[in-house]
């Protein structure tokens, strides 16, 4: 295939996301910033926030899964996140982070879970499809499967 | 003698005849006198009579009769020449008269004549009449025994009632001695005496049904008179006295089945009961032709009377039979609906025990693929995913198979992105390709819609399990994948007839074809290849796995979506297509602002807005901080980034123009920075502008912002020319208040 292409490609794929409310305008803006001077600066902001989340994806599991729950803590973290996915314009995270807040309010452990479950839900959306427009690779469940079962006698 | 011209009598009148003569025609003339006299009393008298003038002339002939005899009374002694000459004008008028009423009377007579006859007929035809207006009232009374006595036998749908109500009316109407009523036995050879009115237990007595006499009721439908010494007439014990006229009649015993649809009703009925009826002995009664006709229509009625107790019973029957059933049905149905709960529930249970540990185990083998192994332990991790796969899969396919099966499985119809689902398909395949070194190519149509609404997963999930199998299949070679939209010539393939797809305004249908050249498929085995968990016997699938499952899921799948799957082949070694068309939605047309922003050309604004400007920037969130570095780097500031407070206050000096800080994170006081910031640099001047970024912008966090001193709050997100636009305010006036 070539450039022009590629290229073509590309844009279809991202307008996709967009459409999809997977991203909004604040991840255009991170393009717009990109250039000569800072070619990789999408790359490198996207990895930081996949780095972050997934931090904070772990620390939140593990905050809800004590005995006595630090709603505050959970809370921080939560903003965290938020701050983060509306920074890189991922819209649909950053919409269930503010649910998510609301239940830390309330003190509801079952909507909190809930939310939780969302935000990882929607957390590797985002992420699949923002590899896929970066080619960022991290190997999934399905390619093992169909690796061990296609390939390997 | 002097000539007196008188005439002379031709006798002596004092002879004795003379005066006999005299006295009788002096009598006459009174009577003659007399007669018109009463006629014209009478005639006024009468209302009608129609001859008057007649009597008139009448009248005038016995006027003048008499007017002769008078005058001739005169004639006996001498008399003059004048009376006899009167006499013979009252004679000749008289004469007149006379013969005039002799020739008229010649016509009036027998007009007269005529009407005593008219007058006989008359009287004789009223006669008549009164005969048959006796007939008419005798036979309106026997319409209203009849009628009485349907409706008797009519009010009941009973059986028993009907028979007997029938019998007691009749005796009544009639004033019967006996009834009795013999219906036929089951076998149909005998009549047994059923019901009787007078004896109240009939003693089962039977005669034999074929006796010439019964034949003979049998075939005729009128009451026929029999013998009272017949069997069927030997009812009662036989008296001293003569026994009364009997009559016996058939009464058809109709069926349901007789009541077909083109006779009412078929009277090629074979089953026959009768009815025999004694008039009282002694009393010389007579059977009469209207009783007679009584009978008849009794017979009949009762006939319909009794069918339609019989259609009663038969519907009741009907009706408790169906209850019975739906019972039984409602029970079946329950013990079914617990069954499928049951089966649910477990299905349930076990789709969720199932997938936690296989979950775990694959996740856990896959990490630990990660970690430093040697060869051998490597291979045995290797292997443990392989099978916990396999095993992963074929539960899914089976509790997928399972839905699809119950019909429970529906499709999660959305809009998406079609050329998305492609492209994650090939990107998913590619690497496994090239390690089998096939090549792989896509092909999408140019006018295939780029959304599309349809059941996104699934269609992935079809479209992976075909491009797998191809892979799967294929040792060397390629693999192209096109997907087209159906065309209508396109759609009535000759190799699926019974698929009939209709293309419509909002839907359309997608194509897609994957060819391979790998091993392919012997014909005889293309039939099975949907069917579940069979398998084609050659080595090479054996070894490959699989469970067999995944063409029937896709079928159903495929099916789900109104679609149509199959795959040709040319033989063995000449590989194989699989081709399979579903329907999908058409979005409609997105409106123009939901568009997304779509990066426009670098304006010439230039990223050197802001050369070498010195800026701060505090925030907690790494990305966030890293974007808005981001954002300022663009514009060609220098910037400075800073996570916490104290280092905030540490790093920042007089250089720093703009302190960006985030404010919206609990906990973290950028308020009190902002304080200390302020304290630190008292001169107005030296003092970096602070503005901070918050994501709210209610009263509350602008008072706070306010009170601590700082020059501006900005909402985020922040665009480059947000940004832009609030640096150049914020150089040129050093404060700006509100920037959303």
């Amino acid at each position: 295939m070539d450039l022009v292409q590629l290229q073509r490609q590309f844009v279809d794929y991202r307008t996709s996301l967009y459409h999809e409310g997977f991203l909004d305008e604040q991840f255009t803006q991170l393009q717009e910033l990109q250039d000569e001077n800072n070619p990789d600066f999408v790359v490198e902001v996207v990895s930081l926030f996949f780095e972050d989340s997934e931090r904070l994806l772990n620390e939140l599991a593990r905050a809800l899964e004590q005995q006595s729950i630090d709603y505050k803590r959970i809370d921080a973290h939560v903003h965290q996140l938020k701050g983060s996915s509306s920074s890189i314009g991922a819209q649909r995270v950053q919409k269930v982070c503010i649910a998510f807040r609301n239940y830390c309010e309330e003190q509801n452990v079952e909507g909190c879970l809930k939310c939780l479950q969302q935000v990882r839900h929607e957390y590797s959306l985002v992420k699949t499809k923002l590899e896929s427009l970066f080619q960022v690779r991290l190997p999934c469940r399905r390619e093992i499967f169909f690796l061990s079962k296609m390939v390997l006698p | 003698m002097d000539s007196c011209n008188c005439i002379e009598p031709q006798w002596p009148p004092d002879d004795l005849l003379m005066k006999y003569q005299y006295i009788s025609d002096f009598f006459i003339a009174l009577a003659y006198f007399s007669i018109p006299l009463e006629l014209i009393y009478f005639v006024k008298k009468s209302a009608v009579f129609p001859y008057r003038w007649v009597l008139v002339q009448f009248g005038a002939f016995i006027v003048l009769c008499g007017a002769t005899h008078l005058i001739n009374l005169w004639t006996f002694t001498m008399h003059t020449r004048t009376v006899a000459m009167v006499m013979t004008t009252a004679k000749v008028f008289t004469a007149v008269v006379s013969c005039a009423t002799a020739l008229m009377l010649v016509h009036i007579i027998p007009d007269l004549l005529s009407v005593k006859t008219r007058e006989l007929f008359l009287k004789n035809k009223a006669a008549e009449l009164d005969r048959e207006m006796g007939l008419i009232r005798t036979q309106e009374e026997t319409g209203r025994h009849v009628r009485m006595l349907t409706h008797e036998i009519r009010s009941t749908l009973d059986r028993h009632t009907i028979l007997k109500t029938t019998l007691v009316e009749l005796g009544r109407t009639l004033a019967l001695e006996e009834c009795a009523l013999w219906m036929p036995t089951r076998t149909g050879l005998e009549l047994q005496l059923s019901y009787t009115l007078r004896q109240q237990n009939p003693v089962g007595y039977t005669v034999p049904i074929h006796l010439p006499v019964i034949n003979q009721v049998f075939s005729s439908s009128h009451a026929v008179k029999i013998s009272p010494n017949c069997p069927v007439a030997r009812i009662r014990p036989a008296g001293k006295y003569m026994p009364g006229e009997v009559v016996a009649v058939r009464v058809p015993l109709l069926h349901l089945s007789n009541f077909q649809i083109n006779d009412w009703p078929e009277l090629s009925t074979k089953r026959y009961a009768l009815m025999v009826l004694m008039l009282p002995s002694d009393s010389a009664r007579q059977w009469h032709v209207h009783e007679l006709e009584l009978v008849e229509v009794v017979a009949d009625q009762v006939a319909v009377a009794l069918s339609h107790a019989a259609i009663l019973e038969e519907s009741m029957r009907a009706r408790d039979l169906l209850m019975e059933q739906n019972v039984a049905l409602d029970l079946a149905r329950r013990e079914a609906e617990t069954a499928i709960r049951a089966r649910n529930d477990f299905l349930a249970v076990m789709n969720h025990e199932m997938r936690t540990p296989m979950h775990a185990i694959i996740a856990l083998s896959s990490l630990l693929q990660e970690t430093e192994l040697t060869p051998e332990q490597r291979l045995m991790v290797e292997t443990i995913l392989k099978s916990s796969n396999l095993l992963s899969t074929l539960i899914n396919d089976v509790l997928d198979l399972s839905r699809l099966e119950d019909g429970s499985l529906q499709l999660d119809l959305g809009t998406f992105n079609l050329f998305a689902v492609f492209r994650e398909v090939l990107n998913l395949i590619k690497p496994i390709a090239s390690v089998k070194k096939l090549h792989v190519s896509l092909n999408l149509a140019p006018d295939l819609p780029e959304y599309a609404i349809g059941d996104e997963k699934r269609l992935m999930q079809t479209i992976l399990n075909v491009v797998g199998n191809a892979v799967k299949f294929s040792k060397e070679g390629s693999i192209s994948i096109t997907a087209i939209v159906a065309k209508s010539e396109l759609l009535r393939d000759s190799r699926t007839p019974e698929f009939f797809p209709v293309p419509s305004d909002n839907h359309f249908y997608l194509r897609v074809q994957v060819k391979d050249s790998g091993v392919g498929i012997s014909p005889q085995d293309i039939p099975k290849l949907f069917t579940k968990f069979a398998q084609t016997q050659s080595t090479a699938t054996r070894n490959s796995g699989g469970s067999g499952l995944g063409l029937a899921i896709c079928k159903r799948f495929v099916n789900l979506m109104e679609g149509h799957i199959w795959i040709e082949s040319d033989g063995l070694g000449k590989g194989c297509t699989a081709i399979f068309m579903v329907k999908l939605g058409i979005p409609e047309r997105l409106n123009e602002p939901k568009l997304p922003f779509m990066p426009k050309v670098p304006t010439n604004h230039g990223p050197t807005a802001f050369p070498g400007l010195k800026v701060l920037v505090m925030d907690e969130n790494g990305v966030s901080r890293m974007v808005t570095k981001g954002l300022l780097v663009h514009l060609g500031c220098d910037v400075t980034m800073v996570s916490s407070s104290e280092e905030c206050l540490h790093v920042v000096s007089h250089e720093h123009k703009v302190v960006f800080m985030d404010v919206c994170v609990p906990g973290m006081d950028g308020y009190e920075v902002a304080i200390r910031i302020n304290e630190k640099f008292t001169k107005r001047h030296e003092r970096p502008i602070i503005v901070a970024l918050t994501g709210n912008t209610d009263k509350v966090t602008k008072e706070n912002c306010m009170r601590v001193g700082m020059d501006g709050v900005i909402l985020k997100p922040v665009s480059l020319d947000k940004m832009r636009s609030v640096l150049t305010e914020l150089l040129e006036h050093r404060v700006l208040f509100e920037a959303i």
